[in-house]
């Protein structure tokens, strides 16, 4: 186990060399860069010139490229353009923001999908599962900050209940919240109702019936256990769009969060800020790849035993 | 009949499945009788209604689509068509246990063996989790299993072993009535003597009476007292197994006898019963057996009735009302 662990976080290096590559060189193609927004408008060839020597921009993109490498293989994200700050030290006063948001959509989701699912299952056919079909295809079907706008109006500007953006209370994460667990959740419950539909059929769960076991024992230890795996993993690639997706919802309802730096910063062509939020990002992600994949080894003894090996 | 210890006593068993594409008549007025400490060996195809009728005793048919309808059905003195959810659960598993035909899908995969076992026997014993994990592994030792193998998941025993579980499971709680549906099927020729021992062993040991479902009647004849050859949803012959081996009657259980293979004779040609098992949805009229009869008239397709032979032995065949009609496998003998 601790040795596929240690794999793992071997194998994030190629991984983060070949995002950091991509952002970076795709920042690049873009128009314009940072010192063409910063620099006066009266500043001269050589002004301009000097300020990129200041800002660590001069040369060619294989040189910046290979000094940001080089530095970030030192674990140094360098300095943000834009703020003059270290990027590690912005981005991680944004990053609770986006964690509390994400995490907040996640419970969301979770409380309304694994209930939803199981129920859809056992109760096959009925009106129980067409419903709630219904309601996860809606919740998977609207775009997020189409929904978070609907949101807003229903129940901030026509009811007054909740606040349309802001945070800081937390009232004000209700319905960012349930803007972005709406898609979640409506994946997460069609993958638990389709997993569980599959266990029902098993045959084990008629012998846990034989033993005298009562039903919703069976649906609750043996069913759902047996059914959890596509359920993780499903759930995993959720929190990697909880984290993705947080960026158009922090725009709608002005959180406060990495999703909106980053977009900020790509606007100003803060090239380190940009590619460092982007590098970030993905270590989280793979660290909750990995997560998840070590949650395979506790709901199934037949992968533990893959790992050990 | 004379009066007799009951454990199990079933009058007129009628199973259906309402699907879309029809009603699925799987039993159709099957009834058994079962002496207290006896054996008795359910033989048909598949698709007989066999698994269906051991279903039925425990309720563990799905209802719906499936629809069951009986006139009597007594285990061990209870009424088991007017207990409760919560007295079925207490039934299930103590008064009447079952082992299923498939060892490799029959066990929960991501519990314990011998969490599997003690999870029986916390239900109906009144005991603390870890005396019930303490039977459990006497369980699993009397079965021919290591204790210290009750750690272990299902994926790390083989397909005998698993059946050892399972039988283990069965028999953690002592019950009254032990159905085997085809136990030894799914397992190769060697593990099948073992296991078919092991359970004659066990039975003998705590008295139960048994149900064996097979259509294999080489097991029939090692550990059976009574015979039920069942067709289409209902006994066709039955008897001891004296009368069944010996006095056959019925034509399609002397198609069974005729399909064996002839050890003595290795060049014989295997002699199956033509055709194939009537569509459950759509049964012929008058004896379901008549398109495939040998001995078949008009008659046959209009009418069925039950014929006893003697005081053990009855058919449901009409042939034999016809002067000096006999099968043929008699005369071969």
């Amino acid at each position: 186990m601790l040795r596929y662990i240690l794999k793992r976080f071997l194998m994030m290096i190629p991984v983060l060399l070949a995002v950091s590559f991509v952002v970076y060189f795709l920042m690049d193609l873009a128009p314009g860069d940072i010192v063409s927004s910063m620099a006066p408008a009266d500043a001269s060839e050589a002004d301009i010139e000097r300020m990129r020597e200041e800002l660590g921009l001069s040369g060619n993109i294989f040189e910046r490229y290979t000094r940001y490498i080089g530095n970030l293989l030192r674990g140094d994200l360098g300095m943000s353009l834009s703020m003059k700050r270290p990027v590690i030290n912005v981005f991680f006063e944004r990053f609770p923001a986006t964690l509390k948001l994400a995490f907040g959509s996640i419970f969301i989701a979770l409380v309304i999908s694994i209930p939803l699912g199981i129920s859809a299952a056992t109760n096959h056919r009925s009106w129980i599962d067409g419903t709630s079909m219904v309601l996860s295809m809606l919740g998977l079907s609207m775009p997020s900050f189409w929904l978070g706008l609907l949101l807003i109006l229903g129940f901030s500007l026509k009811l007054g209940w909740l606040p349309s953006g802001g945070s800081g209370f937390f009232s004000a994460i209700i319905l960012p919240a349930i803007t972005l667990g709406a898609a979640q959740a409506g994946n997460l419950t069609r993958i638990t109702r389709s997993s569980m539909l599959e266990v029902t059929r098993q045959d084990y769960l008629r012998t846990a019936r034989a033993k005298g076991v009562a039903e919703n024992v069976v649906i609750r230890k043996h069913a759902l256990k047996n059914a959890l795996i596509p359920i993780i993993t499903v759930f995993g690639s959720t929190l990697g769009n909880a984290l993705g997706g947080a960026v158009a919802i922090e725009t709608v309802f002005s959180w406060p969060g990495v999703g909106r730096l980053t977009v900020a910063a790509i606007n100003v062509r803060d090239m380190n800020l940009a590619t460092g939020c982007i590098i970030m990002f993905t270590i989280f992600l793979t660290l909750t790849l990995l997560i998840v994949d070590i949650a395979y080894a506790f709901a199934d003894p037949r992968i533990k035993a893959q790992y050990s090996r | 009949m004379k009066e007799k210890d009951l454990i199990l006593d079933l009058q007129d068993l009628y199973v259906r499945f309402e699907v879309e594409d029809g009603v699925v008549h799987a039993v159709n007025g099957l009834s058994l009788q079962i002496e207290r400490g006896k054996t008795l060996g359910l033989v048909g195809e598949t698709g007989a209604g066999k698994t269906t009728t051991a279903l039925s005793l425990l309720r563990l048919v799905s209802e719906p689509p499936g629809v069951v309808e009986c006139e009597r059905l007594i285990v061990d003195g209870k009424d088991v068509m007017a207990l409760s959810q919560k007295e079925l659960e207490s039934f299930r598993g103590n008064d009447i246990a079952m082992i299923f035909q498939d060892p490799m899908t029959a066990l929960n995969p991501v519990f314990t063996v011998g969490d599997q076992i003690a999870e029986t026997i916390a239900i109906h014993e009144n005991i603390s989790q870890t005396e019930a994990q303490k039977k459990a592994i006497d369980m699993l030792e009397l079965v021919g299993i290591q204790g210290e193998r009750a750690d272990e998941y299902p994926h790390q025993f083989s397909g005998g072993m698993k059946q050892r579980v399972i039988i283990a499971i069965a028999l953690a709680c002592q019950p009254r009535l032990l159905i085997a549906d085809e136990p030894t099927t799914a397992l190769d020729v060697t593990i099948q003597a073992q296991v078919l021992n092991l359970m004659r062993e066990l039975r003998d040991h705590y008295k139960t009476s048994m149900i064996m479902i097979t259509h294999d009647l080489g097991i029939v004849a090692q550990i059976c007292d009574e015979v039920a050859v069942v067709y289409a949803g209902n006994i066709v012959e039955y008897g001891t197994l004296q009368d069944i081996f010996n006095r056959t009657k019925h034509p399609y259980t002397e198609g069974l006898f005729n399909s064996l293979p002839n050890i003595r004779d290795r060049k014989a040609e295997l002699n199956p019963i033509k055709g194939l098992m009537p569509d459950p949805t759509n049964l012929p009229q008058g004896c379901p057996f008549h398109p495939r009869c040998p001995y078949a008239d008009e008659k046959c397709k209009e009418e069925q009735s039950v014929k006893w032979v003697s005081d053990t032995h009855y058919i449901r065949c009409i042939a034999y009302e016809r002067e000096g009609f006999h099968i043929k496998l008699e005369e071969k003998r």
